[in-house]
């Protein structure tokens, strides 16, 4: 039996070059994943470890240091005098104070080095710090002078003795570049920047004036990681943590690790996706070998090869076709694997070296899921091969598709459909929380019930094609009815093309209308002109709103700060603000009372207000972070928004008790609008710090933009897949479709069709099963998009469903491209038919 | 015009013409010849048998000059249309607009109906049928309760009845009939040949028949006899038995050389 079915591999070769090309895609993908993440993963992990080699206990804040579990008894401090007692330890040869925080530096050009995510400060300790290693130059001192790391000095264009720009947060330094040190920090090797500035400095800087972050404490020799830990630990106060460099290190690798997997999950989620669209070709392409080889099969019957002789013969065949993709699939994942560290390197996220990883869990995920998705999908196939009766081998007519009733399959997929319709809508009106799986649930059932139903709908909804069929003559006559010829094989062909599309479009829809709430919601409340914030969201100094404020034009500034109190035994944020001048910066709804929140007025939201029965006139009490009480005054109630909600108080007030000033934003009111002039007036007067941007309105829209098409970009990239593998099937049934038709062909030609007629016929037949495709899966798509809209968007006020046209169209387009494409090979075969051996053939 | 008949066919016109034609499969070791000087006329209403064994080449000259397939030399014309010259999509042109078929395997779109079938090549040329010679096709050949049909939905005698009733349905200039009667029962054949012969009698169609059956032959006018890539014999009005008498002797010649 596998001698027959490697044979039928070899005779069909060109049969099934469209299912292994799907295959191949689909575990090159899987194992292209792989191999990325693994080596990802490998090199991040050794270049961490690496990181911690100077490290053999570190002392870190206990656990508790957040506000919002209200612990009263707050961590012991990490102070120099705590320092000195670690030094002082047996054991210990040397500790090292860490401060570390957010530090831009801008490049010659004045754009910032690194992303503002990775950009980082920190503190040099002493003359030679053992952690960063002088490449040139020497230790900073005092509060002008700064260390860079190799990489960023050279991509600054800086060299020792220059003047660097950089900006922590608030208005720009220019300390002198006094060293240049290398580093085997995770984040400076994946493309990031450190400034380092004297130990003082930068615990001025990062506000940790007189405190370290961290302690690492170095080992005399001969004592190991856990004999210092424990010598420390015995000396510490109780709420210092201590953990070896060992710890850190496989925490780090693990934190890596999760990082990565889940990354992996998210990639694999596109693979699968791109793997069960293939299924569908490999159904088909099944299903067509064995339709033609009924007689040759029945004679196996009739000579006494058994059903299940049968059917395994068939899967065999898909498993020899599943292990030969999977090969292929593989040789190119690993590729892929390389190529995408390459492209990764390239658009500027500097991933760490390392060699290029091929698990051996890989090279079996990738035979396991060509076979067995391969397999899988033949096994339907091979099932309706074994039901053939041995009488089939005498008959003489050529075996033509039983037609089965589809009433049963279309009950079926009628019922799949309602289920999951009704499971999607009652989704919508669950909490956002609950609904997740429910809506997950439901679009899996309706969109398997569309599948069910396609054969049916396919007449109808080529039907409603027809007319513009008409158009092209016989040749769309033809067409038309050749599309709804195999109603199963064109269903499943659509099928396969719907899934991408109902993806892509549901995206969409979705990220378009949730793009234009947020939008609003951003922008609508907002009567400032400007909003200035930190780049990668951090806090600004108060020394930004104060420099504003005194630039040219300016008629009104306010910051926006959150102050983490108590208020009712609650840990609250309160949002400070400067209470005489918001009025003119932001347009709260009012519900009830006034907008007073000069001195100890108050402003609370509608929700709050509710909950705790809170009105005008209300007296509340919130306790600081110092331990200090404050007694406000409601004053008025307004209505919340996703944007803007809790207490507003006014910063003034609330100042002298906070241990650190930062504002989230500042809003500012220029006397004569928003205009360049005025813009880059604000810019100078922070000195053209690269860390901060200055936004209006416009901007603040733009940004909003650019992060949800980013998102979509990437998401159609991942998805591209998956209509690839669908466009391989359209072009798979049509090559099917002609060499069945081949005599009918050769009889259109020798009855008068020119070529073009006839290759005419096979690109409108692609364009109707395309289309039909994209129809399906548009509609399900806004469907969907409308769904997980209305789940999402349900608690915003400013939601509304949004149908990007535009988009829709360009879907549909893409859809009638893919047919026209798709057609592009088989259409000229079907003209290039001979057409003395197509009226022949038998 | 050829002078070689008798003289009330001096006057018939000529509706096809091979002359010297030959064709030649491969080069070398493998070269066949499977046309060799071919040179015969087919008159206007007038019904052709081409005859002989198999690879005498008696499909190769009626592809040939149908215009389904191109020759090495000579000179075939449809009409006044010399086919040696043409291109492929003039070729086909000419098909659809001057020539009728009738294939052995009926080959009808299955997802047509009768009519649409029978009308086919008229609707890929994008011309109106004549309603009126259409029913008198539809009439002849009794299918006019099945017009709705589809082939599935009829007999064999059925189809090929359709077949012919598409080849007539343009008024070709010629048709051209490859073995219709071989993948049918003998009374469906019978009917075939008879709806072929009444449309050279009644409406002056001009027919060429390639057969190897002497029964089907003798329905025709002439039948012209194929051997070896060559024309070897001729008969007029001939009888069933005639052409088995011929064919026989074709044989014991092709025994004994």
């Amino acid at each position: 039996m596998f001698r027959t079915a490697l044979r039928n591999v070899l005779a069909h070769k060109a049969r099934l070059l469209m299912t292994m090309l799907a295959v191949l895609l689909g575990v090159a993908f899987v194992s292209g994943t792989l191999v990325f993440t693994d080596t990802v993963s490998n090199a991040m992990r050794n270049s961490s470890a690496k990181g911690f080699d100077q490290v053999d206990v570190a002392l870190g804040p206990g656990p508790g240091t957040g506000p919002g579990d209200g612990d009263p008894a707050e961590p012991p401090k990490l102070t120099p005098a705590l320092l000195e007692k670690a030094a002082a330890v047996p054991g210990a040869e040397e500790a090292t104070g860490v401060v570390a925080g957010y530090a831009a530096v801008a490049g010659r050009d004045g754009e910032l080095v690194a992303d503002s995510f990775r950009s980082q400060g920190g503190n040099y300790w002493g003359d030679a710090d053992p952690r960063y290693p002088l490449a040139d130059g020497r230790a900073p001192r005092g509060a002008h002078e700064v260390a860079l790391d190799e990489r960023t000095a050279r991509a600054g264009g800086y060299e020792v003795g220059d003047t660097v720009r950089l900006s922590v947060d608030g208005p720009v330094l220019t300390p002198t570049l006094t060293g240049v040190f290398t580093t085997d920090d995770g984040s400076v090797a994946a493309g990031g920047s450190l400034a380092l500035f004297d130990t003082a400095t930068a615990q001025e800087l990062f506000h940790r004036t007189g405190e370290y972050d961290e302690i690492f404490v170095r080992a005399a020799p001969g004592t190991s990681q856990d004999e210092l830990r424990g010598a420390l630990e015995a000396v510490l106060p109780e709420g210092v943590s201590t953990s070896t460099g060992e710890q850190l290190a496989e925490d780090q690798a693990e934190r890596i690790s999760a990082q990565m997997s889940s990354m992996e999950s998210g990639l694999l989620v596109f693979a699968g996706i791109a793997l069960f669209v293939g299924t569908f070709i490999i159904s088909n392409t099944f299903s067509m070998l064995v339709a033609q080889r009924t007689r040759e099969l029945a004679l196996l019957r009739a000579v006494g090869a058994s059903r299940r002789q049968i059917t395994r013969s068939v899967l065999l065949e898909a498993g020899v076709v599943g292990a030969v993709a999977a090969a292929a699939g593989l040789a190119a994942g690993i590729g892929v694997g390389a190529g995408m560290r390459v492209l990764a390197d390239r658009v500027g996220g500097v991933l760490p070296d390392g060699p290029l990883v091929i698990a051996p869990t890989t090279v079996a995920a990738a035979f396991a899921v060509g076979v067995l998705v391969t397999v899988g999908a033949a096994w339907l196939p091979g099932r309706r091969a074994a039901k053939i009766p041995p009488v089939a081998a005498m008959s003489s007519v050529h075996a033509t598709a039983t037609v089965k009733s589809l009433v049963l399959r279309n009950t079926f997929g009628a019922l799949l459909a309602g289920a999951g319709t009704t499971v999607v809508l009652y989704a919508t009106t669950m909490e956002r929380s609950e609904a997740q799986a429910p809506m997950g649930l439901g679009a899996v059932l309706l969109i398997l019930g569309v599948f069910v139903l396609t054969p049916l709908l396919s007449r109808p909804v080529v039907g409603a094609v027809a007319p513009v069929l008409r158009l092209f003559g016989v040749s769309g006559r033809l067409a038309r009815q050749n599309a709804v010829r195999n109603p199963r094989r064109t269903a499943a062909t659509a099928s396969a093309l719907m899934i991408g599309l109902t993806l892509i479009t549901g995206m969409t829809v979705a990220a378009s209308s949730l793009r234009t709430s947020i939008d609003r919601m951003a922008t609508a409340a907002l009567e400032a002109d400007y909003v200035v914030s930190m780049g990668n969201g951090m806090g600004l100094g108060p020394e930004v709103e104060r420099r504003l404020a005194d630039a040219e034009g300016v008629s009104a500034t306010s910051p926006l700060r959150i102050v983490p109190a108590e208020v009712d035994d609650e840990t609250q944020y309160l949002t400070a603000v400067d209470g005489s001048a918001f009025d003119e910066l932001m347009e709260l709804p009012l519900v009830r009372g006034e907008f007073e929140v000069g001195g100890a007025g108050a402003v609370i939201d509608d929700r709050i207000a509710a909950e705790r029965g809170w009105k005008p006139g209300t007296r509340i009490t919130a306790s600081h972070e110092d331990g200090a009480e404050q007694e406000f005054t409601v004053t008025g109630v307004y209505e919340q928004n996703e944007m803007f909600r809790g207490i507003v108080v006014d910063a003034a007030t609330v100042a002298p008790h906070q241990e650190r000033i930062s504002d989230l934003q500042v809003m500012v009111k220029m006397t004569d609008g928003p205009s360049e002039a005025n813009e880059d007036r604000l810019e100078e007067a922070l000195g053209d710090n690269p860390a901060i941007v200055v936004q209006d309105k416009q901007a603040l829209s733009e940004e909003i933009g650019q992060t949800f098409s980013l998102v979509l970009n990437m998401l159609y990239g991942l998805l591209a897949m998956a209509v690839v593998v669908a466009v391989l099937g359209v072009v798979n049934t049509l090559a099917m479709s002609v060499s069945e038709r081949t005599q009918e062909i050769g009889m259109l030609r020798a009855v008068g069709m020119v070529r073009g007629g006839v290759a005419r016929m096979i690109r409108l037949e692609s364009l109707v099963i395309s289309l039909f495709g994209g129809l399906l899966g548009v509609g399900l798509g806004v469907f969907f998009g409308w769904a997980a809209g209305e789940l999402m968007g349900g608690t915003m006020r400013t939601y509304e469903l949004v149908l990007p046209w535009g988009r829709i169209v360009l879907f549909l387009l893409l859809s009638a491209l893919i047919g026209v494409v798709a057609a592009l090979w088989p259409a000229r075969r079907a003209a290039r038919l001979d057409m003395l051996a197509a009226i022949k053939a038998d | 015009m050829t002078t070689t008949d008798t003289a009330d066919r001096a006057t018939a016109v000529v509706a096809a013409q091979a002359a010297d034609l030959t064709k030649v499969y491969g080069h070398g070791e493998t070269r066949v010849v499977a046309l060799e000087g071919v040179t015969i006329d087919f008159h206007e209403a007038e019904f052709t048998a081409i005859m002989g064994p198999s690879g005498s080449g008696k499909s190769t000259l009626m592809h040939c000059v149908a215009g389904l397939d191109t020759f090495s030399s000579g000179s075939v014309r449809i009409g006044g249309t010399e086919l040696a010259s043409l291109k492929d999509k003039d070729l086909t042109r000419l098909r659809r607009d001057r020539i009728g078929f009738v294939f052995q395997a009926f080959n009808l779109l299955p997802t047509l109906t009768a009519l649409e079938n029978i009308t086919l090549p008229l609707d890929i040329a994008g011309r109106r049928p004549d309603r009126g010679w259409l029913d008198t096709v539809i009439g002849m050949v009794g299918l006019s309760e099945r017009l709705g049909h589809r082939p599935a939905q009829l007999s064999g005698g059925q189809q090929q009845r359709v077949a012919v009733a598409r080849a007539l349905a343009s008024r070709p200039q010629i048709v051209f009939a490859d073995e219709p009667t071989g993948n049918l029962d003998s009374r469906s054949g019978a009917e075939i040949l008879g709806f072929l012969r009444d449309s050279v009698r009644a409406h002056r169609q001009t027919v060429v028949m390639v057969t190897h059956d002497p029964v089907a032959a003798a329905y025709a006018d002439r039948v012209v006899f194929l051997a070896d890539g060559r024309i070897v014999d001729e008969l007029r009005a001939p009888s069933a038995e005639a052409v088995l008498d011929r064919m026989k002797a074709f044989d014991a010649k092709g025994r004994v050389s």
